[in-house]
C-alpha cells in the first residue's frame, strides 16, 4: 500500500488550468479546479434551499446577494469552494450559500480553516465573521492567521454590536455606546478592525460597506485574487440593534464628502479635501486649497512597508467624519499553506511504502531475537 | 589485561542522578541503548524538575533517570534502585530514602564541598560522618579524574572538560555491568559531528571512566546480566512518546490519509510535535498553532477536509480543548485528541506522571456528548492504541481521545516491531455519490444519513462534486443534516450519538483475564500506565503463595462488553489509580460492583512491593471462602 500526498481524493486535480495574475504569479484561486471552458454557474447555483432567517432589512441580506452574484465570476467549481463561520448572525452565512460550508464555534473559525487550507491546496477558502465573533473571543486566532499569511478570505461583518445575543456593546462599539449591557455607556476602547489587521501584517486589508454592491463585489474580486490571508471590513447595518450607524455613508452627498476611495495610483480625497502627510508619516484630511501638492497622498496598496496603509487608518474618527474605503494594503508574500506543502513536497522522496515505514518505525538501534 | 572476578546477576536497578546541569537524562538514555542492544528486558523511569535549571546544586535541581534490566520479562522501572550514581550532594540526599540497605552509591566527591553540602542541609559531609555506613559507598573523584584526563586538549575550558563528566560516569557503568560502548561512541560521532574537539574530548571521558573501572581497587567484581528470553523478532528501544508518534504515522498510512497535526507545546506532550514535524518526508504536516484551541480547530479543519486531524496535549490543554471537540462530536468527524497526562489540578506538577484526566476526557464538555477513550498500558503499547485511536475515529466518524502519561510518555522499554502490512486494516472511503433521492426523485445527498452497522455518518470532503453540504454545531434534523430546534429529533439525535459510541464495543476485544489458578477471588483492575506495576505487584502475591487475578482496561469509553460480566464474577475488584478513584466510580455506576479503590497521587508511578502487599491482604481476607471447586 502507498500513500501519495496530497491525498487522492479521486477527485480531478486543480494543475492543468490554473489561475495566474498577468505577471504568471500565482493568484489566491491557483490550484482550485475550474470549470470547463464555456461553462459558467449563476448566482442561483450558489443559492442553497434554506430559508434564509436574517431579520427584515438587515444588512447581512445584501452582502448574501452580492457574493452569490460574485462568486459564479471566479469560474472555479462549486465544489471547491468552502465556507467557514464562526457564531452570530453573520455566521449563518454558509447555510444559504450552495458550496461546501461549516458553521462552527464561536471565534475560531480562522483557525478550522488554516488546517482546512493548509491540507486542501485545491480549496477556495473563505471565512465569515462578526466583529465580536473575529474581534473579541476569536481575535488571537485572527491575528495569527493573518501573521502567517494563510490563503483565506475573511470576510468580517462589522455591525458595532453583537447581534446573535440581542444587542451588547462590542468591540468596535464606540466608547459611551449604550446597549443592554452597558446602560450608562460602554466605556471600551474600540478596535480599529484594519488598524489591528495591519499591526499584524496582514498582506491583504480592504474596507467596503454592505449597501454599495458594486464597491463590495470588486473589493471581493481583488481579496479573491489575492493569494494570501484578505481581511475584509465589511460596514453593516444591524437594524434591530445599532441602526442606521453607518447611514451617513450612504447618503449620497454625505458620503461624497466623507468616503475617502482607496485608488491606486490616484490622490486619496473626499470631494474638495485632500489627505497629506508630515515629516512623521502622519496622515490628515485638508481642504484640496490649503494643500501642499508634494504632501498629498498618492494611495500605494502595493508598498512594502505597512507604515502609510496604517496612517490612512488612523483618518477614522468616531462621527464617521473621514472614512477610508477600499484596499488598504494588497501586498504578496509566501503563504503559510504554500510554505508548509513545499516543505513536504522538498521532504519526500516519492510515495511512501510498507518498507519505508517499516524502517521508519525500526530507528536506527535495533537488535534481533531468535531465528 | 583484568582479572578481576565478573559476576552473573539476574536483575539490577540503577538510578543516575544529578544536578539537572548534569546530562543524567542523556545518560542514562545512552546506557539503556547499550542495555536494549544486549538484549536485556527493561523498563526506564525520567524524573526530572519543571524548571530547565533550578538553582544549581539544590534538591529542586536534581534529575535522575532510572533504568531496570535483567535477564527475564521486566514490568517496571524497579521499585528501589541497588545502585545510586550521585553526582552531587543534593542527588544523594534527594535519593537517600530510595535506597535500601546494602545497596551501592557511586558518589562524585568533587561536589562534596562545604558550600555545596550547606546548599542542601549537611552540616558535615555524609562521606565522612559514618552516616552511610549501612550501604556499599564508593567515593570517585569524577569531575577532577574526567578533567585530568582532558588534559592535553588545550583548547578546551575547564569548564568544557568538567562537562564530560556524565561521559566518565556512562563509562564506568558500562564497565561494572558490561556494556558495550561502541553505540554510544556512534551517537557522539553524530551529535558532535561538527564540534571534533568537543567529540574527542567526550570520547576520551567515556573511555576513561571505562579503563578507572578496569584499574581501580575500588571496584573489585564487574557484572554481567544476560540476554532475557524474548519472543523472536526484531527489537527496538522505544519511549511512549517517540511510540505514539510513530503509530499515529503508521495508521494514517494504513488508512490512506495525510496526517495533520495541530499542537501547542505542553510538557509532556511536547515531544509528539517534535517527532512528528521531523517526519515531513513521510508526508506529515505539522502546525504549531497560537493556543491548544487553534490546534485543535485546524486539526478538525483538516479532517473536513479528509486529512487525519490529530491534536497533543496535557490536561490544561484538553481543558481549552473542549469546546472544540464538542463541535466534532456534533459534525461527527473523525479527530485524534491525545492528552498525556500529568499532575494537576491547574498547572499541578508539570514532569510528573498522573492518571486524573479520565473523567475529564469522558465528560469534561458541555451537553451529552461522548466521545471514545482508550489508554495505552506500557510504553510500546502507545503505538497499538495509536493504531486502534485511528481505526475507531476513522470508522465511527468520532473525536477519540488517547489518554496516555507522563510516566508512559518518557518511560522506554524494548518493542518488538510490528510489520507495517500487518497492522490492521483501516482503510477509509469517502462519499462520492448522492445517497438518496429527494421527493421528486432527484438524487441528493444526506449528510447524516447513517450506516446502519456502524451508525457513522458519511464522509464526503470538498471538493466532490454534488455532494456540497453543510455542518455545524447547531443541531441537525435526522438524515438532511439541516437545522433543527425540533424537541423530538434533539432528543432522537442525542440517543443516536450515544448509540454510535455505545456500538464500538462490538468490534473491541473482551476484558481477557489473566487468572493462573483459575479460582482468584480476588481480581486487581486496572487501566492506563498503572498495568505495569500491578502485573509486578501481581507477581509478587502471587510468588507469596496468592491467588489472584489481573484484568486491564484499554477502552475506557466504551467499556468492553464483558466488563460488568468479569466484575461480578470475583468476591473483591481492587482497582489501583493515580488519581482519587476515577476509574471505580464509573465501574461502580455502570455496574453496580462495590469495586475496591486503591490510589496514590505522589506523581510517580505506583511501587510493585506496595501494591503486592495490598494485593495479599486482600486475598488473605477472602481465603477462607470456598474454593470454586469446592463449591461445585
Ligand atoms: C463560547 C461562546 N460564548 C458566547 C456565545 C454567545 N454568542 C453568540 S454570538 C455572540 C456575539 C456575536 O456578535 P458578532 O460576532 O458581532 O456577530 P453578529 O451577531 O453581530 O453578526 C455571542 C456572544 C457563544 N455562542 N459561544
Ligand atoms: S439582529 Fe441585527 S445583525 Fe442580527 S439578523 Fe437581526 S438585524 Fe441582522
Ligand atoms: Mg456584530
Amino acid at each position: 500500500m502507498t500513500t501519495d500526498l496530497p491525498v487522492d481524493l479521486g477527485m480531478p486535480s486543480g494543475s492543468g488550468s490554473v489561475s495566474v495574475d498577468s505577471q504568471g504569479a500565482a493568484t489566491g484561486t491557483t490550484g482550485v479546479p475550474r470549470l470547463a471552458d464555456g461553462t459558467a454557474l449563476t448566482k442561483k447555483d450558489f443559492t442553497s434551499d434554506q430559508e434564509v432567517r436574517w431579520c427584515p432589512g438587515c444588512g447581512d441580506y445584501a452582502i448574501l446577494a452580492a457574493v452569490q452574484g460574485f462568486l459564479p465570476e471566479l469560474g472555479l467549481k462549486r465544489e471547491n469552494i468552502v465556507f467557514v463561520s464562526g457564531i452570530g448572525c453573520s455566521s449563518r452565512f454558509p447555510y444559504y450559500l450552495d458550496t461546501y460550508g461549516m458553521h462552527s464555534i464561536h471565534g475560531r473559525a480562522p483557525a478550522i480553516a488554516t488546517g482546512l487550507a493548509a491540507t486542501r491546496e485545491d480549496l477556495s477558502v473563505w471565512v465569515v465573521t462578526g466583529d465580536g465573533d473575529a474581534l473579541s473571543i476569536g481575535g488571537n486566532h485572527l491575528i495569527h492567521a493573518l501573521r502567517r499569511n494563510v490563503n483565506l478570505k475573511i470576510l468580517l461583518f462589522n455591525n458595532e454590536i453583537y447581534g446573535l445575543t440581542k444587542g451588547q456593546y462590542s468591540p468596535t462599539s464606540h466608547v459611551g455606546q449604550v446597549t443592554k449591557s452597558s446602560p450608562l455607556g460602554s466605556l471600551d476602547r474600540p478596535f480599529n478592525p484594519v488598524s489591528l489587521a495591519l499591526g499584524a501584517e496582514a498582506s491583504f486589508v480592504a474596507r467596503t460597506m454592505d449597501s454599495d454592491r458594486q464597491h463590495l463585489t470588486s473589493v471581493l474580486r481583488a481579496a479573491a485574487e489575492h493569494r494570501g490571508s484578505a481581511l475584509v471590513e465589511i460596514y453593516q447595518n444591524c437594524p434591530i440593534f445599532n441602526d442606521g450607524v453607518f447611514d451617513v455613508l450612504k447618503d449620497r452627498t454625505e458620503a461624497a464628502a466623507r468616503i475617502l476611495h482607496l485608488t491606486a495610483s490616484e490622490e486619496v480625497a473626499a470631494g474638495d479635501t485632500v489627505v497629506v502627510r508630515d515629516d512623521q508619516g502622519v496622515m490628515t484630511v485638508t481642504p484640496r486649497g490649503e494643500a501642499d501638492p508634494a504632501r498629498i497622498v498618492v494611495h500605494d496598496p502595493g508598498a512594502d512597508d505597512p507604515s502609510a496603509a496604517f496612517a490612512l487608518s488612523r483618518l477614522d474618527s468616531p462621527d464617521l467624519g473621514h472614512v477610508p474605503m477600499g484596499i488598504f494594503r494588497n501586498v504578496s508574500r509566501p503563504t503559510y499553506d504554500d510554505s508548509l506543502r513545499e516543505q513536504i513536497a522538498s521532504a519526500r522522496t516519492g510515495a511512501v511504502t510498507d518498507a519505508d515505514i517499516d524502517a521508519l518505525l525500526a530507528g536506527r538501534d535495533t537488535w534481533t531475537v531468535g531465528a | 589485561m583484568s582479572t578481576k572476578l565478573v559476576q552473573k546477576l539476574d536483575r539490577v536497578v540503577i538510578r543516575f542522578a544529578g544536578d539537572s546541569g548534569d546530562g543524567m537524562q542523556l545518560t542514562g538514555d545512552r546506557f539503556t541503548s547499550e542495555t536494549a542492544l544486549l538484549g536485556n528486558d527493561l523498563s526506564t523511569l525520567p524524573n526530572f524538575p519543571a524548571e530547565i535549571r533550578a538553582p544549581q546544586g539544590t534538591l529542586p535541581g536534581v534529575s535522575s533517570f532510572q533504568l531496570h534490566f535483567a535477564d527475564h520479562d521486566v514490568l517496571t522501572p524497579g521499585d528501589a534502585p541497588d545502585v545510586l550514581v550521585a553526582m552531587n550532594p543534593a542527588a544523594l540526599r534527594a535519593n537517600l530514602a530510595d535506597l535500601p540497605r546494602g545497596a551501592s552509591i557511586i558518589v562524585n566527591t568533587d561536589e562534596f564541598s562545604k558550600r555545596n553540602l550547606a546548599k542542601v542541609g549537611y552540616g558535615v559531609s555524609p562521606l565522612e560522618d559514618g552516616s552511610l555506613e549501612a550501604w556499599h559507598v564508593h567515593p570517585v573523584a569524577i569531575t577532577s579524574i574526567a578533567v585530568e584526563a582532558l588534559a592535553s586538549f588545550t583548547e578546551l575550558t575547564r569548564k568544557e572538560k568538567e562537562r564530560a563528566k556524565n561521559m566518565f560516569a556512562l563509562g564506568l557503568l558500562s564497565w561494572l555491568y558490561t556494556r558495550p560502548t561502541e553505540g554510544t561512541e556512534s551517537f557522539l560521532k553524530s551529535k558532535f559531528a561538527d564540534r571534533p574537539e568537543i567529540l574527542e574530548a567526550n570520547l576520551a571521558a567515556l573511555r576513561a571512566g571505562y579503563n578507572y573501572g578496569e584499574t581501580t581497587e575500588d571496584f573489585a567484581v564487574s557484572y554481567e546480566v544476560a540476554p532475557a528470553t524474548m519472543r523472536e523478532g526484531t527489537y527496538r528501544n522505544v519511549t511512549g512518546n517517540v511510540a505514539l508518534s510513530l503509530g499515529l504515522v503508521a495508521a494514517a498510512h494504513r488508512a490512506g490519509l495525510p496526517l495533520f497535526l495541530g499542537s501547542y507545546p505542553i510538557t509532556p506532550a511536547s515531544d509528539i510535535l517534535h517527532t512528528l514535524a521531523g517526519l515531513k518526508r513521510y508526508g506529515v504536516a505539522t502546525m504549531q498553532a497560537e493556543d491548544e484551541i487553534a490546534g485543535v480547530g485546524a486539526a478538525l479543519g483538516a479532517s473536513f477536509g479528509g486529512a487525519l486531524g490529530v491534536t497533543t496535549t496535557s490536561g490544561p490543554g484538553l481543558a481549552l480543548k473542549a469546546e472544540t471537540i464538542g463541535l466534532a462530536v456534533s459534525l461527527e468527524l473523525p479527530l485524534v485528541v491525545c492528552d498525556i497526562q500529568r499532575g494537576g489540578p491547574s498547572t499541578g506538577l508539570p514532569t510528573k506522571t498522573e492518571q486524573a484526566d479520565l473523567l475529564q476526557a469522558l465528560f469534561g464538555r458541555n451537553g451529552e456528548s461522548p466521545v471514545a477513550v482508550v489508554a495505552p498500558s506500557t510504553p510500546s503499547d502507545c503505538f497499538d492504541i495509536a493504531v486502534e485511536a485511528v481505526r475507531i475515529a476513522t470508522t465511527y466518524r468520532t473525536p477519540v481521545i488517547v489518554l496516555s502519561d507522563g510516566y508512559l510518555a518518557n518511560g522506554s522499554e524494548p518493542w518488538r516491531l510490528p510489520r507495517t502490512a500487518e497492522l490492521p486494516d483501516i482503510a477509509v472511503e469517502f462519499e462520492t455519490e448522492p445517497n438518496a433521492v429527494d421527493a421528486k426523485g432527484e438524487p441528493v445527498f444526506h449528510p447524516y444519513l447513517r450506516d446502519p452497522e456502524t451508525l457513522a455518518r458519511p464522509w464526503a470532503v470538498p471538493g466532490t462534486p454534488g455532494l456540497e453540504h453543510r455542518v455545524g454545531g447547531i443541531e441537525k434534523a435526522d438524515v438532511t443534516g439541516n437545522i433543527s430546534y425540533d424537541p423530538d429529533n434533539h432528543d432522537h439525535m442525542t440517543r443516536l450519538r450515544q448509540a454510535k459510541i455505545d456500538g464500538i464495543a462490538d468490534t473491541i476485544a473482551s476484558l481477557a483475564v489473566d487468572d493462573p489458578t483459575g479460582d482468584a477471588e480476588v481480581l486487581v483492575l486496572g487501566w492506563g500506565s498503572t498495568y505495569g506495576p500491578i502485573a509486578a505487584g501481581v507477581r509478587q502475591a502471587r510468588a507469596r503463595g496468592g491467588r489472584v487475578a489481573q484484568a486491564h482496561l484499554r477502552h475506557l469509553n466504551p467499556f468492553p462488553a464483558n466488563t460488568g460480566e468479569v466484575l461480578r464474577g470475583f468476591q473483591r475488584v481492587i482497582v489501583p489509580e493515580m488519581n482519587l478513584g476515577q476509574l471505580s466510580m464509573l465501574l461502580r455506576a455502570k455496574y453496580l460492583v462495590d469495586v475496591e479503590s486503591h490510589t496514590s497521587v505522589r506523581g510517580l508511578p505506583f511501587q510493585a512491593g506496595d501494591l503486592a502487599d495490598v494485593i495479599s491482604a486482600a486475598v488473605a481476607s477472602v481465603s477462607h471462602a470456598p474454593l470454586k471447586e469446592a463449591a461445585k
